[in-house]
């Protein structure tokens, strides 16, 4: 067998790195189905796998490849998988039957243009608020943006870790870019890298109750074949797991399955701040896009303009308080993205009209470049008020 | 001598006790299919604790909430590779897909292709009512050629398939027919595939009095009797010339029994070099 | 049965016995197991459960001869039976033809 960890400095592209990333957080199930950008994920956990005992299993869509790797997470092995946006669009059902069931595992989302075949082998950032929003019902859900291939390492881990700790799908909002490019991975050792699992029920197996939640609000969970005898189903079920038709179960199941993420926020969250301490105009951004508002906030600042990055590690859930302190501090906030505004949306509410909110934004099929956010960054600087402007 | 008294009934430690009754109607044959079946899992599987139900929707789908095991509802037509996973990652586990026509091959058809082709080492029982049940008795791909359904008013004006032959040319390796009439042969049946290795199915023929019955003339006792009168049991039957006529025959039996590699085994062999 | 002539074992041959139990909460009504008892020991009965549903009767419990088919044709899980333990020694033949 061959290490899971692959300890020292790589050369690695995004997509490879998740890959890594993957196995060095315990994930021995992978079932996926070709897309591009993420194929080289699929590709890469088809070699690896094997060499570290686990399974890999290209199924015949990714309806298919979502049920699967819920299975395999209800059987107790971590498992992900990988797709683009037509894919994404198809797993939406069994994200929520993930949801719902609280099982966790990790999907990661390369994104692409789109909407529907779109631009297949160029990058964008379309599908954000559907990461939020995707399946049916109302639910929370954990969504990251990794912005590099040394992230895409990381948040992989990070994305099991979530998702093991608050039992529900966690998904990695990658984009072709990132994807594909190749950067310096530093993979440390297996003993620095800190693992969570699920937490495991106690005391006695007749008496367990699959949904009867922990102190943090998350229910321990008995995989199968432990001789809990568990019910897991998609309909709305009470804390023994069975299905109970009435709205006082709904809002009961609703509760503990949002207020799980949403008592843990500060736990959650986490973004980065990079010069914004005096700034005045801040960015927002995320993924490849924070990549190119980074060289225009150093540009912005050379030229005597206070400019500052909020880069978004955790996308959803999104950072609210933070944006609401920003907005009181900043005199204009600006949402970097690779669309037309999906972010810049919640950017807009938290911001509440106490900061002007303003959107660079894109159609996709290539990163936004920094001479284009620079010049959005000035004309917001010199804007004698800053109210006339609109996104 | 009878007494009228709350006994205990032989399949209550499978059975969530909590649960029954269950909600399947008066006459519906997907009690007695989950009956034998518990039977079969009762008497053949070593160990109850790893044996896991998966079901999708449908009236059939209720099937794993009803069950004293490790059970997964899962999404509609999802329940094989959910087990797929399920069975991969645990291959200790005995998996038996519990389910009905429309779940298994109507929106789970390109699955159901899928896992013969491995052959995934799963029991799918089809509980086949020749219709949807749960949503009110709606035309399925095994809906007889002019059988009046809620989507069929008129009549059906669509042929259904030949299951076991689906299954045949799809790879299973175990393909076999009864009705939920002929209890002792449908236990053997589910016994004999839950204890070998492969993709096993059995189609099983079951009355829908809500249905499928009250929109075609066939009180639940008529299609009993149909079910008894028109099967003729031919073990061994080419999938290819089996019929399903309730004017013609019903030709029940086991099919095709026949071993090759299963998916784990074949990947475990190949993988044997990347270790 | 009509034989004929008397099979050599007839005096040896024990046939089994069965009671059977009808748990009446579960019970719709369906009449499977009164249709299809090989031996015709049950019947409707003119009660009804708490649900509605006239549940089945023994009519004629000596014929019962466990044969469990009432139990597993019943969809509900609803009635079973279980085997009366024949006392040593006792022969038992069946008188009806």
């Amino acid at each position: 067998m061959k290490p899971a960890v692959l300890t020292g400095v790589h050369f690695l592209d995004g997509d490879s790195a998740c890959a890594e990333g993957a196995l060095a957080a315990g994930c021995r199930f992978f079932a996926g189905y070709p897309i591009t950008p993420a194929t080289e994920i699929a590709v890469r956990m088809a070699e690896r796998l094997p060499e570290v005992g686990g399974i890999f299993i290209q199924m015949e869509d990714e309806i298919a490849a979502m049920a699967a790797i819920l299975g395999a997470s209800c059987a107790g092995t971590k498992s992900m998988t990988a797709t683009s946006g037509p894919g994404f669009s198809l797993m939406m059902e069994n994200i929520g039957l993930g949801v719902t069931m609280e099982t966790p595992c990790v999907v990661v989302n390369v994104q692409r243009a789109g909407p529907s075949t779109g631009l297949p082998t160029l990058g964008a950032q379309g599908d954000m608020m559907q990461a939020r929003w995707g399946s049916h019902g109302h639910y929370e859900i954990i969504a990251l943006a990794p912005a590099s291939p040394q992230e895409m390492f990381h948040q992989t881990i990070n994305a099991f870790n979530l998702s093991e700790t608050y039992r529900l799908p966690v998904l990695i909002m990658a984009d072709e870019i990132v994807g594909h490019l190749s950067e310096r991975v530093v993979i440390p050792e297996a003993s620095k890298i800190r693992l969570r699992s699920r937490p495991r029920p106690r005391g006695r197996k007749d008496r367990f109750k699959p949904y009867h939640p922990g102190p943090d609000g998350v229910a321990p969970m008995a995989n199968a074949g432990e001789g809990y005898s568990v019910h897991f189903t998609g309909l709305t079920h009470d804390e023994r797991g069975y299905p109970v038709m009435t709205a006082e179960a709904q809002a009961e199941m609703l509760s503990r399955i949002t207020g799980k993420i949403r008592s843990n926020l500060d736990k959650i969250v986490e973004v980065e701040e990079y010069r914004l301490e005096d700034a005045e105009i801040a960015l927002i951004s995320y993924g490849i896009s924070s990549r190119s508002s980074l060289a225009a906030v150093d540009e912005a600042r050379r030229r005597g303009i206070k400019a500052g990055l909020l880069r978004l590690i955790t996308v959803w859930p999104f950072p609210e308080k933070t944006i609401r302190e920003l907005a009181k501090r900043v005199k204009c906030l600006i949402t970097v993205e690779l669309n037309l505004g999906q972010i810049h949306l919640e950017v807009q509410r938290c911001a509440g009209g106490i900061a002007p909110a303003l959107l660079v934004g894109h159609a996709g099929g290539t990163a936004i470049t920094p001479e284009f956010i620079l010049q959005n960054i000035m004309e917001s600087h010199e804007q004698k008020s800053f109210l006339k402007t609109s996104a | 001598m009878s007494r009228n008294r709350s006994s205990k009934h032989p399949l209550d430690n499978l059975l969530r006790i909590d649960r029954i009754p269950h909600i399947w109607c008066s006459g519906c044959g997907t009690g007695t299919v989950f009956s034998s079946s518990l039977i079969a899992i009762r008497s053949t599987v070593p160990d109850l604790t790893k044996t896991a139900m998966v079901s999708g929707i449908g009236c059939s789908g209720r099937g794993a909430g009803y069950v004293n095991l490790d059970s997964y509802h899962t999404t509609h037509g999802r329940a094989i590779p959910f087990a797929t996973g399920l069975k991969l990652a645990n291959p200790e586990l005995t998996v038996v897909v519990f389910s009905g026509d429309g779940d298994l091959f109507a929106i789970g058809g390109n699955h159901f292709l899928h896992a013969a082709r491995r052959n995934m080492d799963l029991t799918v029982i089809c509980v086949n009512n020749f219709n949807y049940g749960m949503t009110g008795g709606q035309a399925a791909a095994t809906t007889p050629f002019l059988a009046k359904t809620s989507t069929t008013p008129l009549g059906n004006p669509e042929p259904p398939f030949n299951l076991p032959l689906l299954a045949y040319a799809s790879g299973a390796t175990y393909v076999a027919r009864w009705t939920m009439l002929h209890t002792r042969d449908l236990t053997q049946s589910i016994a004999e595939a839950l204890s070998r290795r492969g993709f096993s199915f059995i189609e099983v023929l079951a009355p829908c009095p809500t249905g499928y019955g009250r929109r075609n003339k066939q009180r639940p006792i008529d299609s009993l009797k149909l079910f008894q009168e028109k099967s003729i049991v031919k073990n061994g039957a080419d999938p290819a010339e089996v019929i399903l006529d309730f004017k013609q025959g019903i030709t029940l039996g086991k099919f095709v029994e026949y071993d090759r590699p299963t998916f784990l085994e074949a990947y475990d062999k190949i993988c044997k070099k990347a270790q | 049965m009509k034989f004929w002539r008397v099979p050599l074992d007839t005096q040896e041959i024990v046939i089994s016995r069965g009671v059977v139990y009808i748990v009446e909460e579960r019970c719709k009504g369906c009449g499977y197991c009164i249709e299809y008892c090989p031996r015709g020991v049950l019947q409707a009965s003119e009660r009804f459960n708490a649900k509605g549903y006239h549940t089945p009767e023994v009519k004629q419990p000596d014929l019962c001869v466990n044969c469990h088919y009432c139990e597993a044709i019943c969809p509900d899980f609803a009635i079973y039976s279980v085997e009366v333990p024949l006392q040593a020694g006792a022969v038992q033949t069946d008188h009806s033809s």
